[in-house]
């Protein structure tokens, strides 16, 4: 028995959008599969509305809505006429129109499934998850795809549901995702979950800093290779040339040390190529916390 | 930040709208509009069309205008038609839902659908359905060409008939899930159709084993395709029913029915 998932605990709320953000192949569809009973789980509980997932009926099937990775639709089934018939399976199922016409699925709604791009079939499985107006919703990877229109159009129905109370729990490797819709996330990595907490309080977490982490900011700039930058910022802010020309500085930057920097850049006759500021992001969380990047 | 479960605020929210949570449409709906989704599906798709209309018509009018099968009964239509009917079911239980069901579980339907109120159960049931609603379509148009080109059956074969091929569907529907559910789709597609033309011309459903060589006729009868096909040729040309023939195809049906839940992969 292959050992995919050992030590992931999480709960999810109903009104919240809950992530599991890690690289690909840490656990998260495994977990989520495991979830939905589409897996049989070898040790552990789970509890899904209060049953267990892996014995439980189409009561509880019906509140539970699933998207799935690979989108699970036949490719010779056309939107519209799909829709309907998942919805048939449902007691109360959303209008279909009123659905279609929300995804902006209307305009490709005769067209075959193999004919749609990765964007439409990706709207067609949200749509197919949600027809049965669930009470727990879960995404593997919802905005894989996804063309930055459709993206909004997502995000933006995603929030909308979890203001209606829905739960819902999205995987995701992109910490984009994560930021701009999850109000709790747990960091998977290896089977396990390495941490956890709404994406303020990951980002507090910092090892640079133990208090005032909302000020740590990264400075990239591309300079000259070489230049010995070790005593110009004071401690606290780190400073690295990542490769040849191009440097990072980590900490609680405030204008004073971007103003120290610019001072020392003038005293050199030095014009950085280009250069961004940005706030810490989930991005940096988990490399600090599992040591690699998240791709 | 305090995190509860989900399933405790379910509890807590069902007591004061416990109405509002979703249920699922009732099982014989659910079962049945899947049975006929799947139904169109295949009524639509060209390729299986042939397969399951056009392919046995075919066989049909080649068996009427050859002398292969003289000798046996009245006329050489009463024979063929039969084993005709046989092979309606093999190409619409084996080798079309076979197909479909092999390509739907590289797609992921099968895993979406086993998430939804329909569920593996319904899913398999469904499947039933639509083979079925296909087969009675099939015997309804080989039927009427068959009488029209002067077809004579016996009045009392019909009963018996209608059940063994039922039954027949069922032993074929079970086997195209075995192989469905454990091969990948392009063996599925290859495996079942090689089936169907090899079961087709030598497994005694349209050409009864009297007329194959005679190493191959004892093993003939203990095939699904043997079976099936001697025991309608019984039904329509003497109104008995052929029970070792009957038992021999509810044992495909029951030993490849465990084997497919047995071994059926869904992802």
């Amino acid at each position: 028995m292959l050992r995919v998932v050992s030590g992931i605990s999480l709960t999810a709320e109903r009104g919240q959008v809950t992530a599991l953000l890690g690289a690909n192949g840490a656990g998260k569809t495994t977990t989520l599969e495991c979830a939905q009973g589409l897996q049989k789980r070898t040790g552990g509980s789970i509890s899904l509305l209060g049953h267990d997932p892996a014995t439980a009926g189409a009561g509880l099937r019906s509140r539970v809505g699933v998207m799935l990775q690979d989108g699970g639709l036949p490719p010779s089934a056309r939107p519209i006429p799909l829709l309907r018939h998942i919805a048939g399976l449902y007691a109360r199922p959303w209008n279909v129109e009123e659905l279609v016409g929300r995804l902006g699925i209307d305009t490709f709604g005769r067209t075959t499934v193999r004919r749609l791009s990765g964007g439409q079939k990706q709207r067609l499985a949200l749509a197919a998850a949600l027809i049965g107006k669930p009470e727990v919703l879960f995404l593997d990877e919802p905005s894989a795809g996804l063309d930055p229109q459709s993206r909004q159009l997502v995000f933006d129905l995603i929030s909308e549901l979890r203001d209606g109370g829905m739960g819902i729990i999205l995987t995701t490797h992109l910490m984009d995702d994560a930021q701009r819709l999850a109000d709790y996330v747990y960091i998977i990595d290896s089977g396990r979950n390495v941490a956890e907490g709404t994406v303020p309080e990951l980002l507090r977490r910092s090892p640079e800093v133990e208090a005032g982490a909302e000020h740590v900011r990264t400075l990239v700039f591309e300079a000259p290779s070489g230049l010995d930058l070790s005593r110009v910022l004071p401690a606290g802010i780190n400073v690295s040339e990542t490769r040849a020309g191009s440097y990072k500085v980590t900490g609680p930057l405030m204008p004073a040390h971007l103003a120290t920097l610019a001072a020392w850049w003038e005293a050199h006759n030095i014009m950085p190529g280009s250069m961004s500021l940005q706030a810490r992001s989930l991005e940096d969380v988990f490399l600090d916390i599992s040591g690699k990047d998240i791709r | 930040m305090t995190r509860t479960p989900a399933g405790a605020a379910a509890a807590a929210a069902s007591g004061h709208s416990g109405s509002a949570g979703q249920q699922p449409a009732a099982l014989p709906k659910r079962v049945l509009l899947q049975g006929r989704y799947e139904a169109l599906a295949m009524l639509r798709n060209g390729e299986q069309l042939i397969l399951a209309v056009v392919l046995p018509l075919l066989a049909l009018v080649g068996l009427t205008v050859t002398p292969l099968l003289d000798g046996m009964g009245a006329s050489r239509i009463n024979v063929a038609v039969p084993g005709i009917l046989a092979l309606c079911a093999m190409s619409t239980a084996f080798t079309g839902q076979g197909i479909a069901t092999g390509f739907d579980r590289r797609y992921g339907v099968l895993r979406f659908l086993s998430t939804t109120p329909l569920g593996r159960g319904g899913l398999i049931a469904g499947k039933v359905i639509s083979v079925l609603a296909v087969l009675c379509i099939q015997v309804a148009v080989v039927s009427a060409v068959a009488l029209a080109l002067g077809w004579q059956p016996t009045a009392a074969g019909w009963l018996p008939g209608l059940a063994l091929l039922a039954l027949g569907a069922a032993a074929f529907t079970a086997l195209g899930l075995l192989v469905a559910g454990t091969v990948r789709p392009e063996a599925t597609l290859a495996i079942t159709n090689l089936l169907w033309i090899l079961l087709g011309a030598l497994g005694g459903i349209v050409i009864p084993a009297d007329k194959l060589p005679a190493a191959a006729q004892p093993a003939v009868g203990f095939l699904p395709s043997g079976a099936l096909g001697e025991s309608l040729r019984e039904a329509f040309l003497n109104g008995a029913v052929d029970v070792g023939a009957a038992l021999i195809l509810l044992l495909w049906a029951l030993v490849a029915g465990a084997a497919a839940i047995r071994w059926f992969k869904w992802n």
